[in-house]
Parts: C-alpha cells; structure tokens; sequence
C-alpha cells in the first residue's frame, strides 16, 4: 500500500487517525471531482513564515478564508526553499494528505518545481502565484493566479504625495525585477498627480528578505531626506518599523502593517487572496473545471487598500478615494505617454496609455524620470 | 528496492579479530555516547513539546512515518542528504588539519554557476562531455574558493574561519551580480536565472527512483575521503599537521601544500555539491542556490566528529528530520521554528558530549582490571 504511493490515492483516513491505522488507510482513486467533499483537501506552501506582516502573511490569510468553507481541509507548510524541498513538500501533501489541489505561493515554486510535479500527479490540480502560465508550454493541471498589486502602490503614493513635506519619497526594494519596478514607478506617478517635483529615491536590497539591509536602506533613506517610506521585500516588518522610529510616514505592502505602526502608518497595498483561494475552492467543491490563467486587480478585489491611518489629511482622502473609485470602473492607466524613464529615454509615447492588463508592463525594465537610484 | 540501507554506518561495527571484547569497547565509545547525546537531546525536545501542549509520542511517530516509514519517505530523506553530503566533506576535510572553516556556502553558489555557464558553452558535447566539464568547472571555482582560504591561512595568518564565513558573503552577491546580470537569460523576467540547460546537461534519477545521482556522488565521496585521511599518506601527514603544526613542520612535512591541497579539495566538493543541484534540481542557475545547504553541511560535520563516514549517517537523520519537517507542521500545527530547535538541541548536546571521551571506564580496558 505505502510502496505504491506512485499511483495517487487519497488518505483522508490518515488526517484524523492515530499511528497505527494509518498504514491501512483506504486508497480511493483520486478522480478530478471528488466522489465526497469531505475528502477535499487544499494545500498551500509558503516560501516564508506565515506570520512574516508580508508576502507569506498576505497568503495564509487567503487560505485562513479556505477554511471556513465546509467540507474542506487546508494543510500548510512554511518557511519551505525553493529547491527539491518544495517538490518533496507537494509530493508529501499529496501522497500523505490526499490533496488535490496545491497552491504553491512563491514564485521561484513555478519551474522546475511545480511542473515536475504536475507531470508526475496529472490527476493533482496545482494553481501557481505569479508564474506566466502557458497554454503551449504547460501543463492542463496547472495555472496561475495574480493580482495587480500597482495600482495599490499607485494609491499609497498619492496619499504619500500629500503627506510629504520634504517631497521627497523613498522606496526599499528587492531586485530590480519587473513587478518590483512596476511597483517603484506607479508610488512615484501616484505623489507625482499630487505634486509633479516630487522624486522617489529607491535602494535595491539584492535579496528578498534581508532584515539587516532592509534596516540600512530604510535610515540610509531617512538620513537622505526622505519623509514618506514603503517597500517592496518578502516581509515588509522591518522597515516599516525602522521608518517609523525614524519618525518617517509609511505605506504598507503585501498585508496590513497598520499595527505596528499605528500613528505613521498611511496606508498600504494589501493582497486580498481570499477572493482568489475561495474561488479556485468553491469551484473544485462543485467539481467544476478550474481556470488555468486567473488575474485581477482592485475592481476584482485581488488587490485592497488597508484603512487609512489618523494621519491622512482630507485633501488626501478626496484624491485617494477618487482615484479609487475610478480604478474600480476599470480602463485606469497609471503609465501613459509622454512618459521618460529616469535615463532621459522616451519609454512610452504621447497618446499612448497602458492599463493594468497591458502585457508590456509584464517585462517592464525601466525606472520613470523622478526615480532616483 | 534496498538502495538506502547499504549505506547506514559501515564503519562503525568493527571486524571481529583478536581480543574482541575490548575492540569492540573501544569502538563502542564512538557510537554509545553520540547516540545517548541524540537521545538526550530527543528527551529534553519531548519536554519542550509538553510545555508547549503537544504530544511527544505524536512527534515521534510523524518523524518516523515522514522521513523513514515509507518508500515515498526514505526516498524524501535521501534526497534532501545528498547536498548534505559534500556539504559537510568542505567542512571536515579542513577540520582534519584544525581548520574551521565554514564558507561552504560559497563555494556551493559559485560551482553552481559555473556548472551552468559551463553546460551552456558546451551544450553540443555528447551528454557525458557536457557533464564532465559542467563538474569540472564547478570544482574547479569551489576548489580556487576554499583554497584561497586556505593560502590566506598559511601565508598571511588570516583566521580562515572568518575569511571563510565572509567569501561566502561575496560568492553570493558574485552570484546574484552574474545571475542578474552577465549570465541572465533574457526570458527569466521575475526570477533571474541563467539560461536553461539543455537536456545533456541534466542528471536523472537513480533508476527505480526519484532519487538524483547525488547521493551516490556524495557517499562516494565521504568513502572516498575517509580512504585518503586513514588509508594514505597524504592523510597521514594532515592528521599529524592537524595535532600539531610545529610537530609536522619540525618533521619536514609540507604543511602549506597541504593545507592548501585540502582546502582545495573540500571546496572543490562543494563545488560539485553546487553543480549537482544545478543539474539534478534546478535546470539553470539561480538565487535558490543559496539554500543554506553550506551551513548545514557545518551542523553535520560537527555531528559527524569530523568523520567522513560519519557524515553519511548523520546527513540520512537530518535529511529525515528535514524530511518530516513538513508532515509536522502540518499534522502538529507546530511552527516550521520548531525543527530548528530539535536541531539545536541535538547540536548542543552532541557538542557537549565531546567532552565525555575517556571518561568511561567500560570503553576503556586498560582501566577495566585498576580500582577507580
């Protein structure tokens, strides 16, 4: 029974059995829709620890609202490495707890990772945060999910253009990568529609959770004159907190910061998975298909703003909630032409708007002119 | 299906020759007192996990079932050592000459690196070839890596466990600058990677496995290690250098050579530790290269008692506590946290069973007819 674990068999007996039984677990061939929704188990894998007020933090709250759904079990695994580990954790979750639906959350999971293991469990679904999913190139048991976090950096930075006395903004960064850059250029655009000569400095930490250098780069930020801060780094903790002992503003990113930084804390671009996560989970209950390629911004609420903090003035709430209520519409671009990078270059042409889902934004590799660094 | 047990402790058990009763005494020593260490350390864990409200028999029972009760299990374990492996040989080889050197890491980013420049430039080589040179050129830049450490040691006085310790810092952020940058493929948008190796490049799994040819690599290479520090001269001639620099030199052994040899050669290993997952895991080189599998490779040599064999069995338990990690987590909702703490509980103590060596007298049969 144990040595076939290559043929995949569902053990839901194992989840509430005790040592023994365990070995004599019923295996049900896994079918696509579950012959018995109690049996369904979801499985979510993060790169981090779950509770990191960042990135991984932003996923176990997606997969805290799976759990309130009856006939569902949720398992989860943190602080896994993006090497043969994660493969043996999906493998393990899959064999051992009888998932049939994996979302592995950290975008170094996607390949070879995940699609190893997709080819290996065709009958397993595994949904993938981030990765471009290919219809050509990939497999009909996988896809990917993402939100467009932008245009929520875009609003914390109009609230940071109005609470700038210095105009002079910072930003802590990972790797200049296109979705980091994205974000870099929409917080400059979002103070710039508040006040044009406003400039954002941004530091490149090189690693995705650094705390030391995230530290340095936050007062190396403030040192330099900076008054408003927010972040683009696995867990956005450390920064936050350094700003605010520094007595600068913040703007949250990945979860909501707000608590450890009551007083400074502005706002924040929020991931809001539980839309995603419920989505994908409610339809596997119904034993409908699952989409293959899911994206979705503000409007379709994969993308919330945190409360704004006792600091934000009216003029600030106006602008904030307009531009708002007009990304929620849809059609709203935060990059339109004439816009030049910060090396003088014209990098989208008068007359020329890209909204969110424009694809060129997916390999952007340009800082705009007001970004320093 | 019984690949994984012929490699457990071979050297341990000793050959039954003359005056048996005492070899085995002796011999015992090196296996009763770490084993008692683990099984301390294990007790105070269970303590832990009571205070925490969990139960202990409950976290036994999952660490056997994810790391050694299945197939799917022991495969798991075996695959999650084989890093280990010549992780922890870059840590022991130099600690036969009383080095501590703790840089592994770097050498195991910059081989894996140069693994896949090396398997792209030669990518029309029949596969063997491209192997060949991918692992040659891993070992080469591991082996120039460590063995700088060790000529710093020599020549200049520098402490090599922090020379060690700070290039591992720089190989990373080498590695981070040539993934991002020179060596990039230009397709690897969000995460910067070189480009993908072709399937010559690759290494499959042992056949009726899904186990990668590292293990193999890497149990190869502690017999092979353990064979040159007991069985040659050149091992000879680092344990004396290792007991006492002066000794060797007043003795006319070449300490430089050798301390730079072994360096070389330890990093060379990790290295190839760094090529293997390239090969084997990755597909291209990237910034999960730096798993941390050179600093756990320190914890396993130091389990180990700096024995090349030892470090076969102790990286099949920390590949298997690694390898139930997960299932705890899941089963126990316990924190990923809390294998680190078993982890160094087990470190601690072992280390401070160190000190119990020759306290014995039941190891000791000089001592066993002598009133204490």
């Amino acid at each position: 029974m144990i040595k076939a674990s290559h043929t995949i068999t569902r053990r839901s007996l194992l989840k509430t059995s005790a040592a023994g039984a365990a070995f004599g677990a019923v295996g049900l061939p896994l079918t696509y829709r579950p012959a018995r929704a109690a049996a369904t188990t979801v499985g979510f894998i993060y790169v981090g620890p779950k509770d990191d007020y960042g990135y991984n933090q932003a996923h176990a709250e997606g997969a805290a609202a799976v759990k309130g759904l009856s006939g569902l079990t949720v398992v989860e695994e943190e602080n896994v490495p993006e090497t043969v580990d994660v493969q043996k954790t999906m493998e393990s979750m899959i064999n051992l707890d009888g998932a049939s639906l994996v979302f592995p959350t950290s975008f170094g999971y996607f390949d070879p990772h995940m699609l190893a293991m997709a080819k290996k469990f065709p009958n397993v679904q595994f949904r993938h945060c981030g990765g471009l999913w290919d219809k050509s190139k990939h497999p009909a048991n996988t896809g990917s999910y993402f939100g467009y976090i932008g245009m929520g950096q875009y609003l914390n930075g109009i609230v940071a253009g109005h609470a700038s006395k210095s105009k002079k903004i910072g930003f802590v960064a990972a790797k200049p990568i296109p979705q980091v850059l994205m974000n870099i250029n929409s917080f400059l655009l979002g103070a710039r529609a508040v006040d044009p000569t406003i400039v954002c400095q941004v530091i490149f930490t090189g690693e995705w959770s650094l705390a030391v250098k995230e530290a340095e780069a936050t007062n190396a930020l403030v040192d330099g004159g900076v008054d408003v801060v927010t972040c683009h780094v696995d867990g956005p903790k450390v920064v936050v907190q350094t700003a605010a002992g520094r007595g600068a503003y913040v703007c949250g990113y990945h979860a909501n910061q707000s608590p450890l930084a009551p007083d400074k804390y502005l706002t924040g671009a929020e991931w809001n998975w539980a839309t995603v996560y419920t989505g994908f989970a409610k339809k596997m209950l119904a034993g409908e298909p699952l989409d293959n390629f899911v994206r979705g911004g503000i409007a379709e609420g994969f993308v919330k703003m945190s409360p704004l903090g006792p600091a934000v003035g009216e003029a600030a709430r106006k602008q904030f909630d307009a531009a708002l209520a007009e990304m929620k519409t849809g059609g709203f671009a935060a990059i339109k032409g004439p816009l030049k990078s910060n090396k003088g270059d014209q990098v989208v042409a008068a007359g020329q708007a890209l909204p969110e889902t424009a694809i060129e934004l997916e390999s952007m590799n340009y800082l705009v002119e007001g970004v320093q660094g | 299906m019984t690949a994984a047990s012929t490699t457990s402790a071979p050297a341990l058990a000793a050959p039954p020759t003359g005056g048996t009763l005492e070899t085995l005494a002796r011999r015992a020593e090196s296996l009763v007192i770490p084993l008692g260490a683990l099984l301390v350390g294990l007790g105070l864990f269970s303590l832990f996990l009571l205070a925490l409200g969990k139960s202990p028999a409950q976290f036994i029972e999952l660490m056997w079932r994810g790391g050694f009760g299945s197939w799917f299990s022991i495969q798991n374990t075996l695959l999650r050592a084989a890093p280990l492996l010549l992780a922890a040989l870059c840590v022991v080889l130099p600690a036969r000459l009383g080095l501590v050197v703790i840089g592994g890491e770097g050498a195991i980013v910059l081989g894996g690196v140069a693994a896949a420049a090396a398997g792209h430039w030669v990518a029309g080589l029949p596969p063997v070839a491209v192997i060949v040179a991918m692992a040659l050129a891993a070992m080469a830049i591991g082996g120039l890596w460590i063995g700088a450490i060790g000529a710093l040691r020599h020549y200049r006085a520098v402490n090599e466990t922090i020379s060690s310790l700070l290039m591992a810092y720089i190989a990373i952020a080498l590695m981070n600058h040539l993934v991002e940058g020179p060596l990039r493929d230009p397709a690897s948008l969000n995460k910067p990677s070189t480009i993908p190796l072709t399937a010559a490049g690759r290494l499959g799994a042992v056949p009726g496995t899904d186990v990668h040819w590292g293990i193999v690599v890497g149990v190869v290479a502690c017999l092979a290690c353990w064979l040159l520090i007991e069985k040659t001269r050149w091992g000879f001639a680092a344990r004396v250098a290792g007991g006492n620099v002066r000794a060797a030199q007043i003795q006319g052994l070449a300490v430089g050579p050798l301390i730079i040899g072994f360096c070389a050669l330890a990093g060379a290993l990790a290295g190839l530790a760094g090529m293997i997952e390239v090969a084997a895991v990755h597909g291209n080189a990237n910034a999960s290269l730096a798993a941390g599998y050179g600093y756990t490779g320190i914890l396993v040599a130091f389990l180990a008692r700096q024995s090349p064999l030892g470090v076969i069995p102790v990286s099949l338990l920390l590949g298997g506590i690694a390898a139930a990690g997960g299932l705890v987590q899941r089963r126990m909702g316990l924190p990923d946290a809390t294998i680190l703490v078993l982890q160094g509980m087990l470190f601690i103590l072992v280390l401070l069973s160190d000190t119990l060596y020759g306290r014995f007298k039941i190891f000791n049969p000089d001592r066993w007819g002598r009133a204490p």
